[in-house]
Parts: C-alpha cells; structure tokens; sequence
C-alpha cells in the first residue's frame, strides 16, 4: 500500500471514540501497517466535541489527518456533523450513525464498535485483525457482544457501499 | 515471516522485517508483564513509562496535568513505583532527594507545572545530581486543556537544562533511555520535552530496553556541590555553564541530531512533532531534526544552514530555536507571528512554507463541554449564580462554572489563584461589592497551591472578611480521576495518610470552619454562604459530595483496602 489511509472519527465525549479507534488502530497495526492515532484528552472527557485521527500506510509521518484530506469521516453524533464535515477530503467517503439500526444492536452503548463494522468494509485491514484488535481493547466478557455488534455494522457498510 | 514497516525512523525507506510470533497485548495490565514483546502500539505517554520501567527508574513523581498525566499512571500499572505529589515542586525536589541518593527518578507535570517546580529546577542545575534525574515536561501548543500557551523551552534556556525533544512514541521511548544516561553522565537534570500530539498520539514502538548502570543508591557527603550558600553556589554556577558548553560540544556530534536528506533548495530545521509535520508538507526539503535542542548544536546547523538556499525554523510555539540561531549569527528564517499561536501541522507548516500570511479559516467550533449531569459542583455555581456573587476561581472541572447556564466564575488564572484573588478584591473593592466575592477552590486544587493561600487569609484579614469554598469531589477529576493526599488514597489507590482539610483549616486559625454536602443539602450550603458573607468573619465552607464518575470506584477501593485489612487482622 502506496498511500496513507486517514479517517476521522468524530462525536461527543462518552460515546467510545476513543476506543473505537483505538480497535481500528490496533487493527491496521497487526495487519502490518504503520499507524499513527492522534486525538485531543481533557476537556473533551466532559461531554464535548471529541475527534479521534487514525492514519495507516507503508509509513505514516506527522499523526494528525491535515484538515480536508480524510477519506473516511465517521461521525457517531449527527449534532456533530457541521464541526467535522471540513476534514473530509474531495471524493472522501462521509459514515454515519444513522446507517445503523440501533435497535438491533446487542447494546445501545456497542455503537462505537458497529461503526467500525461499517467502516471495516472500505478498508483493506483483514478481518481476523479486526477481530484480534476488539479482543485486546475491551473485556473479555464484552468480546461476543461486540464480535455479533462489528458484523451488524458490516452488513449495514455493505449496503452503503452497494448504494454509492 | 511478513513485512513489517519500521515505525518512526521518518527517511527510512526500506522496510524492516519483524516476526509476527510475538505480540503484545495492548491495553490490558498483562501487557506490560508479559516480556520478550516486540513491538507495541504506544501512547508517548506509555512509551515513556515504559522506557522508565526497562531502563529500572527508582520513582516517578508528579501531579496530574493534561497531556502528562497517564505516564505515571501507566508506570504503576507497569509495576513501577509512582507517586503523585501535592504539587510539580514538591515532586520535583522528591526527585532531585532520590538522586542525590543515586537513584534514578523521573519528575512529570504539564508545562505550566514547571512554573511551580521551576524554584527547585533553577537551583538544581547548579546542585546538579549523582543519579539521574530526568523532568518530562508536557508543553500544549494550542491549549487543548490549559491556561496558556508557554514554552518549556524558555525555562530550559533561563535554568540551563538540557532539552531532549521526541516527535513520536518511538523517540519518546528511546529519549527517554537517553535523557536518563544523559543526566547521570553529566550530573544534571535534564528535561524531556513532549507536546499534547507526542503525549497522546499512539504509534508503533520497537522496544529496545537497557538498564542503566549507576549502581545502588548511597549516601555521600558532598556539601560544596549542594548547600547552595553563596560562597557554594558562585563556583556552583560556573561549573553549570561549563557543563552546558559541554553538551553543546556533545550535541554537535550527537545521533540525535541528523540531517534528512533533501534537495538544497529548501532547508528545514525541526524538533518534536514538528518535524513530522515539516517532512510531509515538504518531502522534498532537506531537514535538519533536532532530538537534543537545547543547548543546540550550533555548528552543526551553521553547517546545514550553509548547505541550503533558504532555511527555514519550522517549530511549535515560541520562536525559541530560531532566536538561538540569530543569536549565533545563523541567519536563518523563522515562522511568521502569526503561527505562533496555536498548534502547527500539515497543512499550517506548508502555508509556512510557502511563506502564506492570508487570514486561516477557522474550524467549526463543536460542542463544548460542560459540568456532567449529575456533578455535584453544579449545585454550588448555581447557588453562586442565583445569589450574584463574585466568583474568585480556579483550575478543575469547576472552570466549567464559568459555561451557561451558571456563569459563575470570574477569574481563573493559575493553581492556587482563587484564595490570593479573591483576598485582594476584597481589599480594594467597595464594601458591598467586596462582601460578594467569594473564592472557590477544588480539593486537589487547594492541596497543590490553596494552602499557602489561607495563610494568607488568616494572616491578612479584610476588613469584611473571606469566604473560601472549598469544592471537595474526593478526586482530581479534570485531568482523569487522580488521587491526591486529601483523598487519603495513593496513585495505585491503596489507602494512606491523608489531610483533613476541616482540620487543616481550624489548626491554620480559620474561626468558621463548616462541611457541607451540596447534593443532599443544596439549602444549607446555601443559607452558609449567605450568613457567611454577611459577616465580617473567616469562613471556610467545605462543599463535599464526590465526583458523580467516580463513586463506584471509590466504594471499591474502599472495600478492597477494608477486606486487605480484615485479612491482615487476621493473619496477625
């Protein structure tokens, strides 16, 4: 792989951003790529506007995704879409929350996972990375939940990506 | 076998080839016990703690601070011995006892932390140390989480520091290893300086580690080197000097220090992350990296400036390095002003560049963030609201008083600020106005910088006098959930001695001195307040109800350190 991969994930503190990308980071890292993930701490614990940036490639330089160049823009909180929206680049591809049917979610707070399911589908990082990656970053008795949860969320990428 | 790409060594073109076998998990506790790892996804935060873990440091001390705090977090989790300290200062001067003692020890605050410790640092250069004793200092260029936007730089410079710069996990590990040898062989404190996206960004790091070889602690007399009395500290200063022109002569020759190659239309001179960013916006530049920043190999970068039409200083912050340059007859070109404020990064430092001063458009602010449902502050801004008070304030969750709907702070300047604020608007202010200053302050907050602050109350009265509350969650909860010594709980939250502030307050010489829960007694806080300010007395109110995100945790510690003692009972 030539280029850098760069997604964006975005949303309010508290809905798992960090641990969402945290998987998709780990992920991309066992598959054997080089990754950077740079995300802001602190005030964001308290409800606010949080991003998290996950880059991969051959070599990855500087960790944040520069402003209008991701190809992937997840956004959890439809509140959030405006203040996110400028990092997406041309021909990028926008992932919402609303492609999923939380209903049918194993746990309401699984959303964060289920968009990595999503997200799975446009990216080129083999499956048993992603799920090696959703066994070291969340509890044990978590794993089943979120293995059933990540498989929702790619059926819903694939009817996404069979749309586009 | 698979191909594996080299992290970090950022004009590496080959790849390197890595087993797969070994793997180390990532996030769990085991991760760090499980050896013979390879390679990890680290945070520099963890990085850092984990080079302090391999390299064998005695004790890592600090305060809670955004972006520093998980180092030590993470090194006691490790299995590491980590403590927090009321304050930067204090840590600091555990730091420099432990290697006067010939240990190693690792000091970590936040940039404006060093303010605190800069007291025991500006003397410390002079004492110098037999260990090693290393400052990681977290700058945040565009305050993320901060007060201001100062540069660690400037006091390495005033205090005669040596300064060691990572840009990613990978060089905050191995600089780590770096600054430690580096103080224990020069006998001098040295700072490791990070930003926010080198403390939080995670990366891939080889680890690599080595024990330093300083031999066990002892004690030897050495008074000439560290009683600092004038006739001590005159030869004292001198001998810091010479020690930093050493270094600088070392620095010149330094594997730290290397030139990237590049055509030699441009030239750019980086340190930290900065260098990440300057290598992607111009990947055909030449660029001279600097890991080892200050003292700074001047001839090495006379050199390198020679070699290039144009050289350009792209840094974060303040235009330290290119002063230093100018300063050398180095005729370098810095950063226009106006990129100065804020954090750099890809597409800032090709404006920089392309030396581009148009306006920047700005981000679309999100939502910002506010006091939990739930916080047990938010019955006290309300009361303060409601009853328009004039609110001395102070650094924590509690800053978020000043957000709608309370806007109930009025000032927030520095850890400690509240009490000494408050003390002289009362002073000044006419007495009706006066009467409605009130100061609030947070339980870590008062420990770290507060008490000083009473003492100045109980000793300079005003006239109408003072009301300090004091807001107790039982947690340093801005900065992630930290203990402190009024929680009587240590880093690792296993039980300890702790200060009572109540008491602290009466055996200080305040005469009322009162504990109020905020949640279950929003009306009795209030009517205190109220009766307080309409006196001319000295009033601590303590408002103590815990931290809405931290009840469940501190019941289980609670019960673990009972069940701990129950078992010793019986053992015994």
């Amino acid at each position: 792989m030539e280029r850098t991969t760069n997604i964006v994930i975005a949303g309010l503190g508290g809905q798992g951003i960090i641990t969402a990308s945290d998987v998709l980071s780990d992920a991309a890292f066992l598959d054997g790529n080089d990754v950077k993930k740079a995300e802001v701490h602190g005030m964001s614990q308290r409800g606010g506007f949080v991003t998290s940036d996950v880059r991969y490639g051959r070599l990855v330089l500087s960790p944040m995704v520069p402003v209008g160049e991701a190809d992937f823009l997840v956004v959890f909180d439809a509140s959030q879409i405006e203040s996110a929206r400028h990092m997406l680049g041309k021909g990028g591809r926008f992932l919402q929350a609303s492609a999923i049917d939380t209903a049918s979610l194993p746990a309401a707070k699984a959303l964060n996972v289920a968009l990595m399911g999503m997200l799975s589908v446009f990216l080129d990082i083999s499956e048993s990375a992603w799920q090696e990656a959703i066994r070291r970053n969340l509890p044990e008795k978590l794993h089943d939940i979120n293995f059933r949860t990540f498989e929702i969320g790619r059926q819903a990428g694939e009817k996404e990506k069979n749309h586009a | 076998m698979r191909i594996r790409i080299a992290p970090a060594i950022i004009d590496c073109d080959q790849p390197i080839f890595y087993k797969t076998q070994k793997r180390s998990r990532l996030r769990s506790m085991e991760a760090y016990t499980v050896d013979k790892v390879d390679r990890a996804l680290l945070t520099g935060n963890e990085a850092i703690a984990r080079a302090c873990l391999d390299a064998g440091v005695e004790l890592g001390a600090g305060y809670p601070g955004t972006p520093s705090t998980e180092i030590l977090e993470s090194f006691s989790a490790m299995g590491g011995r980590a403590q927090w300290a009321p304050n930067e200062k204090v840590a600091t001067e555990v730091g420099l006892g432990v290697a006067f003692g010939n240990g190693a020890a690792v000091v970590t605050m936040k940039h404006v932390g060093l303010n605190v410790a800069a007291d025991t640092l500006y003397t410390a250069t002079h004492t110098g140390v037999t260990g090693a004793l290393v400052l990681v200092v977290a700058d945040d260029p565009g305050m993320h989480s901060s007060q201001n936007e100062q540069d660690t730089r400037r006091h390495a410079i005033a205090s005669g520091t040596p300064v060691l710069e990572p840009a990613d996990s990978q060089e905050a590990y191995d600089y780590m290893f770096e600054a430690l040898e580096m103080s224990h062989k020069w006998g001098t404190p040295v700072i490791l300086r990070t930003t926010t996206r080198v403390n939080h960004s995670r990366s891939i790091v080889t680890l690599n580690p080595r024990r330093l070889s300083m031999g066990e602690p002892f004690f030897k007399h050495d008074r000439r080197s560290r009683v600092m009395v004038p006739g001590n500290a005159r030869p004292a200063h001198k001998r810091m000097r010479q020690r930093l022109s050493d270094i600088g002569a070392w620095s010149e020759q330094c594997s730290l220090n290397r030139v990237l190659e590049g055509g030699s239309d441009l030239g750019i001179i980086a340190s930290g992350v900065a260098a990440m960013h300057a290598r992607e916006a111009a990947p055909g530049a030449r660029l001279l990296k600097l890991g080892a920043s200050y003292p700074p190999p001047i001839e090495k970068i006379r050199e390198f400036a020679a070699g290039v039409k144009r050289c350009l200083v792209v840094e974060e912050g303040d235009p330290v390095m290119f002063e230093l340059c100018r300063v050398a007859g180095v005729m370098v070109e810095g950063k226009p002003e106006m990129y100065r404020f804020g954090e750099l990064d890809v597409n800032r430092v090709r404006r920089i560049v392309a030396g581009d001063t148009s306006p920047e458009s700005s981000a679309p602010g999100g939502k910002p963030p506010q006091l939990c449902q739930g916080c047990p502050h938010r019955a006290t801004f309300d009361i303060l609201h409601r009853n328009d008070m004039i609110v001395s304030g102070d650094i924590g969750c509690y800053t978020l008083g000043v957000m709608p709907p309370y806007e109930a702070l009025d000032s927030c300047v520095c850890m400690g600020a509240a009490i000494g604020v408050g003390l002289g608007l009362r002073h000044v202010l006419p007495e009706a106005q006066a009467r409605r200053v009130v100061s609030v302050i947070g339980d870590s907050t008062f420990v770290h910088s507060g008490i000083t602050g009473l003492a100045e109350m109980v000793y300079n009265p005003p006239s109408t006098g003072h009301v300090v509350v004091i807001l107790d969650n039982g947690i340093t909860a801005m900065t992630g959930m930290q203990e402190h010594p009024g929680t009587g709980r240590r880093l690792d939250h296993s039980p300890t001695g702790r200060v009572v502030y109540e008491d602290l307050a009466r055996a200080m010489g305040v005469p009322n001195v009162v504990v109020i829960d905020p949640q279950k007694d929003p009306a009795g806080l209030e009517r205190a307040i109220l009766n307080a300010v309409a006196k001319n007395e000295l009033w601590v109110i303590i408002a103590r109800s815990p931290c809405i995100l931290v009840v469940k945790s501190i019941r289980q510690y609670e019960k673990e350190a009972l069940e701990k003692k129950n078992t010793g009972g019986k053992q015994e």
